[in-house]
């Protein structure tokens, strides 16, 4: 963090790129980071709060080993988006922006990706999964999981 | 003092025209964000390999280039010069591909385009009905360039209208003829160019910026994505000129943070543009200075609207602000700002090298050029098409975009996103600009284009878009921070079959409100959905309202699932792929649904054989009707 602090400068205008450089470290917006951004560069803790959760990109909460994410797009949503998403919050048991018990698996939507010709889409750790069906969620997540046998070798 | 000038740039022009024409062939391999989702880039590595294993690379080049726009057929794989089109390219394709199309000049005619119409197969990229009929202007280069290369756009005549400005035209000669090509802007709200530029240059201030908008939020629209991310030298040139012409010294790039690829790709960009002297101090040698920063927005729909963006650079929360004054006059850090769409600038290097006659001459009377659509949801071709204003929606709908998916009837097309509405099919013949669109109650937008069937249903399209807004209204004007929420709840009722006589009446009278009573774009926006589907559909509201009746067949609640019996032949398929084990049944024996227990995922629906199609979806009357029969009860265990 200390590193990240020099790199700028002391000014409100930077306030979003060092938020992004956080979240794209720690994965989340760790609350030290907040108290430190306030003092280099003079903001209160009560308006970097205000903006960080006014954005979607920043969390306050460390996601999950894997993330999905299910494109909820007007294209992917007259194809059927809805109930690929209603598929995995009933397999994962989480509401999109909430993580599995287990700390598996982040569950979040996104407005569009912007690959309409493959709607509806889910992505699972970056990769795509197009013109999904409710019974290919399964597979998705059951890909994702760690291999039982490999994890067993590794202990 | 700048050691490139703009005789410089000429001879780097020819030097590299002159290498270019030794090149004999080139594979060039669509690299757009759809084509990298079907794994283009492997294709593209795949190819190089092959070449440098048969030792071609003197007589062949291989380029990921930009966005091809038939996204539908990705990844899609054109051979230059002859412009040989193959797409859905698989990596096993490609030795095929190199030995005989590459060594023998042969066509494989496996990978054409074959038309669904004449059943006949395409050869040539620009003889595929879909891009027959376009007009690529602004994408014209994006199938050639290698982003990643400034020679590439270079090559193709790039920063050559920049040259004649900076050298042979005055910044009010400028402006004079962006304005007498009618150029409007191309985010939403149609306002002239050219007039903009004029207010901005006449804001009395020594410090100006210039903003390129790239906070692309309508979900169903990429256009913006695919010319940052296959040509962003053309909006960068597009940004210096009208920097020049405005007397800017500073310009932002507001790149959506969903588009990693558009991030990347400009970043590139701007640090080989200011390599080759065309951004930084005294540009190509002239005493013009400017240079263009880039900034990641955060996840934010509202920032799109520019006074949100602007408190967004600024670092603060996207907050729209009251208009006057406008940015042209206070903007960014209160100094007079031109904010202007992707695609607006990347028209205005095209304007300056051809001419405002030649621009004036495409489109309608009073909406001028082109405009790339995305056409996409239920339709064949989905892809981005640049066509010119006043094209037919029938004719971007059928001619270019194939016409809707698996033979279903047309039912709508929502365009202008969250902020547009639904036209009805007895509508299609409407010459598409500014003005038409507005008066169907819709909005041109940024040009999302999206297409809907027979089984989409109207209400459902009007709550998820409702949803979207309430979710992204920033909260500051009541009537959108809470109206939009009260939209979202009775359209939400109305889907699950609890809606009311009155909830129609309710709607208008709130749409009206939050119409009137919101600051921002957004806001005043929100509400089109709702009334242009009660203008058009109201007998669909009506239905789940009075009968409890869904006619698309969508609304969970008012829908189930029936496996008709004399149409099973149990095959055990959608009990095996039931995820809560509502279906009972047999080998060979009818299967039936445990109504009680069925949750509506629609899984039997999608595993059932399409030779069989034994499950059907009920609504109204007739759902009824097969709830009352004791056959839909389990059968006990």
């Amino acid at each position: 963090m200390e590193r990240e602090r020099k790199e700028f400068m002391v000014d409100q205008r930077e306030l979003i790129h060092i938020l992004h450089e956080v979240q794209n470290h720690y994965g989340y917006i760790p609350p030290q980071a907040i108290s430190q951004i306030s003092r280099k560069l003079r903001i209160s803790e009560s308006e970097i709060f205000g903006v960080l959760t006014f954005y979607k990109a920043f969390t306050l909460h460390p996601r999950g080993e894997h993330l999905i994410t299910i494109c909820m797009g007007t294209a992917c949503h007259v194809r059927g988006a809805p109930m690929i998403l209603d598929e995995f919050k009933r397999k994962l048991g989480v509401e999109p922006g909430e993580t599995t018990g287990d700390n598996q698996f982040t569950l979040e939507t996104v407005n569009c990706v912007g690959a309409c010709a493959l709607g509806p889409i889910a992505i699972g750790d970056g990769e795509y999964h197009g013109q999904m069906k409710t019974r290919d969620v399964d597979k998705i997540i059951e890909d994702l999981k760690p291999k039982k046998g490999k994890s067993a070798k590794n202990e | 003092m700048n050691e490139f000038n703009a005789t410089h740039l000429d001879k780097i022009r020819d030097e590299i025209s002159d290498s270019r024409k030794k090149q004999k062939t080139c594979i060039t391999i669509c690299g757009g964000t759809g084509c990298h989702a079907y794994g283009c880039l492997k294709v593209a590595e795949a190819f190089k390999e092959e070449i440098r294993k048969q030792k071609l690379q003197d007589s062949v080049e291989v380029r990921t280039t930009g966005c091809h726009g038939f996204c539908e057929r990705g990844p899609i794989v054109v051979i230059q010069p002859e412009g040989i089109f193959y797409q859905r390219i698989k990596l096993s394709d490609i030795n095929e591909v190199i030995s005989e199309t590459i060594i023998n000049k042969k066509v494989i005619n496996r990978l054409l385009y074959v038309d669904p119409r004449t059943n006949k197969e395409i050869i040539l990229e620009k003889d595929v009905p879909f891009y027959k009929k376009q007009k690529r202007i602004v994408f014209s280069n994006n199938g050639f360039i290698d982003p990643t290369d400034i020679r590439d756009y270079i090559a193709l005549g790039g920063y050559r209208a920049l040259t004649k400005i900076l050298f042979d035209m005055t910044s009010e000669e400028v402006i004079e003829e962006i304005k007498a090509s009618g150029l409007r802007g191309r985010g939403g709200a149609g306002f002239l160019t050219g007039k903009k530029w004029e207010i901005c240059r006449e804001s009395n201030s020594h410090l100006k910026y210039v903003i390129c908008n790239a906070d692309e939020g309508d979900p169903g629209a990429y256009m913006d994505r695919s010319l940052l991310e296959g040509n962003p030298h053309s909006v960068i040139e597009g940004m210096i000129i009208g920097a020049y012409a405005i007397g800017a010294s500073e310009g932002f790039i507001y790149v959506r943070m969903e588009y990693p690829l558009a991030v990347k790709n400009v970043t590139i960009a701007l640090e080989q543009a200011r390599k080759f002297g065309l951004l930084g101090k005294s540009i190509l040698g002239s005493e013009f200075q400017f240079d263009i920063h880039i900034f990641k927005g955060a996840g934010a729909f509202v920032s799109g609207e520019e006074t949100s963006l602007m408190a967004s650079i600024e670092g603060r929360r996207a907050f729209p602000r009251q208009r006057p004054p406008f940015p042209a006059q206070e903007g960014l850090w209160g100094k007079p700002t031109n904010i202007n769409n992707v695609e607006t600038w990347a028209n205005v290097p095209y304007i300056i090298n051809n001419g405002a006659e030649w621009y004036s001459g495409i489109g309608t009377k009073g909406s001028k050029g082109t405009k790339i659509f995305s056409l996409v949801g239920k339709i064949n071709n989905t892809g981005l098409v640049e066509v010119p204003m006043g094209m037919t929606l029938k004719e971007i709908i059928y001619a270019i975009g194939g016409g809707v998916k698996n033979h279903k009837k047309f039912k709508a097309v929502q365009t202008g996103g969250p902020s547009g509405g639904c036209i009805p099919a007895d509508m299609l013949d409407l010459p598409i600009d500014f003005e038409t669109l507005t008066k169907a109650g819709s909005m041109m937008g940024s040009g999302g284009m999206i297409v809907m069937d027979e089984d989409t249903c109207m209400v459902d399209v009007a709550r998820y878009f409702l949803d979207f807004t309430q979710q992204e209204s920033c909260g500051k004007c009541v009537p959108c921070r809470v109206g939009t929420r009260q939209l979202v709840e009775i359209l939400t009722r109305i889907t699950k079959g609890e809606g009311q006589e009155e909830d129609i009446d309710r709607l208008e009278d709130l749409a009206r409100t939050i119409k009137a009573g919101s600051l921002c774009g957004l806001g005043q926006t929100a509400p089109n959905p709702v009334l242009t589907t009660l203008r058009y559909f109201k007998d669909e509201y009506e239905a789940h309202i009075r009968d409890k009746n869904c006619p698309a067949l969508v609304c969970k609640e008012l829908i189930i699932y029936h496996i008709e019996p004399q149409k099973c032949v149990g095959c055990l398929l959608c009990l095996k792929n039931c995820p809560v084990e509502a279906i009972s049944g047999e080998r060979k024996k009818v299967h039936v649904i445990d109504q009680d227990l069925c949750i509506k995922c629609g899984a039997c629906f999608d595993v059932c054989p399409p030779k069989v199609q034994a499950v059907s979806k009920y609504t109204g009357k007739k759902r009824d009707r097969i709830l009352q029969k004791p056959s839909e009860k389990r059968v006990q265990k």
